[in-house]
């Protein structure tokens, strides 16, 4: 990762590739970039960290995969949510949304 | 499903490895090439961008490497590498692998086979239906009580069990049973075998299920029965009828009467007490019809039962307890012996009744040998951390040797974790390899111990399965092991900075401290162990032959002892007398038989016998009488034992029924009793219960003899002439002493007794071979402590020479250097010597305060010595630091006779 692109919290990554894939099937290229188009640039993701997790998803039942012709008429791995990984990006979220809630409202009392 | 997911994928993974790798190879390329793309579309050059996403990816290899170990394939993969490569290091190095694993087999197999007996004896469970809800039920404290103790659990009476029966509630079903022999032999030589008197609901309350036919039940036990059915254990049923499946309603002679067979128990049922294994169970109610006139069924003064029963649902030991208590007073009450005095009457009505957890059963083997299991158990331990401490000190040496590899291992990117692994999995094999190999040789081991515990009289059944507590034992082991010998080894040979390593020359001209403080440490607690369990095996030694020569009294050798039973004759009480002694003028007429004589009891038999004694002839009754040991004997008896007549004369064939009472006394009871050093001529009575009888002239003082126990203190002894028995037993014991090989005379004795009736039961034991096995627990402990001992001493002999070896390996430049400034060879292996002084002093001296710290747990087995005896600690302190001097005077010699020049040059 660069200097000035900030450090993804532990954890949220995973929850970053399902939301990415939640749309359509993409390929690890795909997703890094969507990835960094959808937080303006402020996440850049490394693929050291990225491929990694491609294999944990997988070995979890949360992404499936499938070879595909991509744009450059190449065969690519495409990754796609399974059904217990839907269910994990909707866990996830509201998960999530409650922490950066309580975490919002500790901040704005402390001020 | 999550698990079952990645568990198949993995194993996809692991099958299909080339293609798995090859589709993250073209994925990872996708990913390079698209990028490299992208910042050509940026305006950067074609080389430029490619180099651009390499450097952005960090290196091809680490990211595979990455998604790697994001599987758990991985990870086994990793470990199975490793063992290959462990297998391979070994392989290379044979005879460390085969001492390795030698020590660690014979280390864990000496621990699980002890251990394996230990589960059985202690740990286990009866073999019968929910056990934690089996109690036994006796009196609170077993002292104080009087009358004929004829069983191994001697905790009721029949009257007393009948009591309990009809009024304890804490119990849905309750039993009485009573271990004994039964003669199987129609005739001639008796044929004993494991026999059991149970209660009608002996095994309802088990909850067992036969494996053939039916079980005996209430309606068997009815008061009075005649001899009818019997039930054999599975064992029984192989052995005698060879698992005949028509074995139901055969006859089966047992002392004499014939039972049938109605039932065969299942194939893992060996009786409610752990150590023994019955053959055949047989209803209470036909005690009378067998024992005849020996019977204990009506005495209310015959302690031969023992009982158990099964708590009801929602009752717990305590509140049975309570329950018993309060119908205590009540039973004692009704069930008072009615020949008791009374101060046998105050204890007795003292007594209170409560119950006992007996979910493992009962075990006399267990209450023998629980301490000197768990004793010898820690002695094997010791000897296991002994051998691994070897080991870590071959680790370590290998550990130092492969310094350079693993610096540069190290440099290159390896991770010390890793390292780590790869060392462990090396220490792993050898404790696995050792560890099965030592399971196997436990299963042997153990039934070994058993073996060698069990006698002809006293035939052991010990149930060794290996259970999950003996097979988590062993594997515990076997980590622990591994980890002790392989961790410390395995972070210290990775500690190292890899730039040190690499940059420091081979060898450094002296030898300094650091590194090889370790091993020094080792050597030394090491040499502390050994001298302990020096120590220990020579306590047990000395004390097994203090117990070999005590002063007996007698000759044991020579004799051999022959029990004659004539009840099947069914003499009057006058025909007893004159046909034991036709037995015995027949006995004493075979030739080279040099005396024989009839006693009943023989002594160190177990079977005892004592009685309080009023001294004088009218003095009034004490409740506190003086108490003595008795002997019923025939003339001849002192002579046959050779037990010295000290003063007036042996008893003679006048001495009959009708004529003066007449005894002869021991030495202790002239003294401590009677109060005078030569008591020929003086009278006493005998209070027997609340029967006084006498009184009896005392005509002979013979020198002190055992009584019951090698180890008991000289005790007052009475012995009464066997011919003025009112009522004469129908069974002669006798002692033969005679020059004759045992077998011939064994033949001789049968014809003669033959010849006197046809078909008398006739058993034989030698009398010098029943004391021996009195000793058996002494003779286990002296011999296995002995064996530990000795490994101990030897492997840490082995430790201190390689250290030593290692320490003068290390110190050629030095030594080379020395010599050739002029050091002699003296100087030399003074030199050498006073390394090994001070780690055989330090480690004496640790061993000396452990050994006498540990030891008090020795204690009570030990017999004439004291656990801190300081003629064994000496001893043992002088031989560990002789055979340890000399065990580094040969690498010192070695080192003496470097040539300095070839020392030096071998840089």
């Amino acid at each position: 990762m660069s200097d000035k692109s900030a450090t993804l919290v532990q954890g949220t990554l995973d929850m970053l590739i399902l939301k990415t894939l939640a749309l359509e099937p993409l390929h690890g290229w795909g997703i890094s970039q969507r990835i960094q188009q959808l937080s303006h640039g402020v996440f850049e993701v490394n693929p050291g960290s990225l491929f990694p997790a491609f294999r944990r998803l997988e070995r979890a039942g949360l992404l499936e995969c499938e070879w595909r012709i991509s744009e450059n008429n190449r065969r690519a791995k495409y990754y796609s949510l399974t059904k217990a990984g839907r269910q994990k990006l909707r866990s996830e979220t509201k998960e999530w949304e409650r922490q950066v809630a309580a975490i919002t409202r500790i901040l704005q009392t402390a001020s | 499903v999550g698990l079952w997911t990645s568990l198949s994928a993995g194993l996809r993974g692991l099958f299909r490895k080339k293609q798995t790798e090859r589709e993250l190879d073209e994925e990872l390329r996708d990913f390079l090439e698209k990028s490299a793309a992208e910042k050509m579309r940026s305006g950067m050059s074609r080389e430029e961008a490619q180099r651009t996403a390499r450097l952005e990816m960090g290196g091809v290899e680490a990211v595979k490497e990455n998604v790697r170990s994001a599987s758990w394939e991985t990870h086994l993969e990793s470990l199975w590498s490793d063992l290959r490569f462990g297998t391979r290091l070994l392989r290379f190095n044979p005879v460390f692998a085969g001492a390795a694993i030698l020590s660690l087999a014979l280390g864990i197999g000496a621990n699980t086979a002890i251990f394996q007996l230990l589960d059985a004896v202690r740990l286990r469970t009866l073999p019968v239906k929910n056990p934690q809800e089996i109690a036994r039920i006796a009196i609170d404290h077993l002292g104080g009580r009087s009358g004929d103790f004829t069983s191994r659990y001697s905790d009721l009476t029949y009257p007393m069990w009948v009591e309990i029966h009809a009024q304890q509630q804490g119990f849905s079903n309750f039993f009485a049973w009573s271990p004994t022999q039964f003669n199987i032999a129609p005739s001639g030589e008796v044929h004993n075998v494991q026999g059991m008197w149970v209660s009608g609901e002996f095994f309802q309350t088990l909850g067992l299920q036969p494996a053939l036919g039916r079980f005996l039940n209430s309606a068997d036990d009815t008061p009075g029965c005649s001899p009818g059915g019997a039930v054999i254990s599975y064992s029984f049923w192989q052995r005698e009828f060879g698992g005949d499946p028509s074995v139901i309603g055969r006859a089966l002679t047992l002392s004499r009467r014939s039972f049938e067979v109605v039932g065969v128990t299942a194939a893992d049922f060996y009786g409610v007490e752990v150590g023994r294994n019955f053959d055949v169970a047989v209803p209470l109610c036909a005690e009378p019809a067998i024992m005849g006139e020996d019977s204990q069924m009506k005495s209310r003064s015959g302690w031969w039962l023992a009982s158990m029963g099964r708590l009801k649902p929602g009752w717990t030991i305590e509140r049975a307890t309570a329950q018993l208590q309060a119908i205590s007073p009540a039973i004692f009450e009704a069930t008072l012996p009615t020949d008791y005095n009374p101060d046998n009457t105050k204890h007795f009505l003292a007594f209170r009744l409560g119950a006992f957890s007996a979910d493992s059963g009962v075990s006399e083997l267990r209450k023998d040998y629980e301490q000197p299991l768990w004793l010898l158990l820690a002695l094997a331990a010791l000897v296991l951390i002994i051998a691994s401490t070897n080991l870590a000190n071959l680790m370590l040496a290998r550990a130092s040797a492969r310094e350079k590899e693993m610096g540069m291992r190290m440099a290159v990117g390896a991770s010390r974790g890793r390292l780590i692994r790869q060392l462990l999995a090396e220490s792993l094999l050898l404790a696995a390899v050792g560890a099965v190999l030592g399971a196997l040789l436990a299963h042997n081991l153990s039934q070994l111990l058993v073996a060698s515990l069990s006698t002809q009289n006293n035939p052991l059944f010990v149930e060794l399965g290996t259970d999950w507590r003996v097979f988590g034992f062993t594997a515990g082991l076997a980590v622990l092991t591994c980890v002790f010998f392989g961790l410390a080894p395995a972070l210290r040979a990775t500690s190292v900075s890899p730039g040190v390593v690499l940059k420091e020359s081979s060898r450094g001209t002296t030898e300094g401290h650091g590194r090889f403080s370790l091993r020094r440490i080792l050597v030394v607690s090491q040499i502390a162990l050994s001298l302990t369990l020096l120590v220990g095996a020579l306590l047990f030694a000395r004390s097994l032959s203090k117990l070999t020569s005590v002063e007996t009294g007698f000759r044991q050798t020579g004799i051999l002892v022959t029990d004659i039973d004539f009840s099947s004759l069914k003499l009057p009480n006058e025909g007893r007398s004159n046909f034991g002694h036709e037995l015995l003028s027949r006995i004493r007429a075979i030739p080279r038989v040099e005396s024989a004589a009839t006693t009943e009891t023989v002594p160190l038999s177990g079977n005892e016998e004592f009685h309080d004694i009023l001294p004088g002839i009218s003095e009034p009754l004490e409740d506190q009488n003086p108490v003595s040991a008795f002997h019923h004997v025939s003339p001849g008896f002192f002579q046959t034992l050779q037990t010295p007549l000290l003063a007036g004369r042996d008893f003679n064939d006048h001495d009959v029924v009708g004529s003066p009472l007449v005894a002869v006394v021991n030495e202790t009871m002239a003294r401590k009793i009677l109060k005078t050093g030569n008591p020929v001529g003086t009278m006493f009575r005998v209070r027997r219960l609340s029967k006084i009888s006498g009184p009896f002239e005392i005509v002979g003082l013979v020198k002190d003899t055992k009584y019951g126990d090698l180890r008991e203190e000289p005790l007052p002894i009475v012995y009464l002439p066997i011919q003025q028995e009112p009522r004469p037993d129908q069974d002669s014991q006798i002692l033969i002493r005679s020059s004759l090989p045992l077998p011939e005379l064994t033949s001789a004795v049968k014809d003669s007794a033959n010849s006197a009736h046809r078909g008398l039961d006739l058993s034989f034991f030698g009398f010098h071979t029943m004391i021996e096995e009195g000793l058996l627990r002494e003779r286990l402990m002296a011999k296995l402590s002995g064996f530990f001992g000795g490994l101990a001493v030897l492997l840490a002999v082995i430790g201190l020479y390689g250290v030593i070896s290692y320490m003068v390996a290390r110190r050629r430049n030095e030594i080379g250097i020395r010599m050739s400034l002029g050091a002699g060879r003296r100087a030399i292996i003074a030199l050498v010597l006073r390394e090994s002084f001070w780690l055989v002093s330090i480690g004496l001296t640790l061993g000396v305060g452990l050994s006498l710290a540990a030891s008090r747990a020795a204690t009570s087995l030990l017999f004439g010595l004291k656990p801190h005896d300081a003629a064994t600690l000496i001893m043992a302190t002088v031989i560990l630091a002789v055979i340890a001097l000399a065990a580094s005077y040969i690498p010192a010699l070695r080192a003496s006779k470097l040539d300095p020049m070839d020392a030096l040059r071998n840089e």
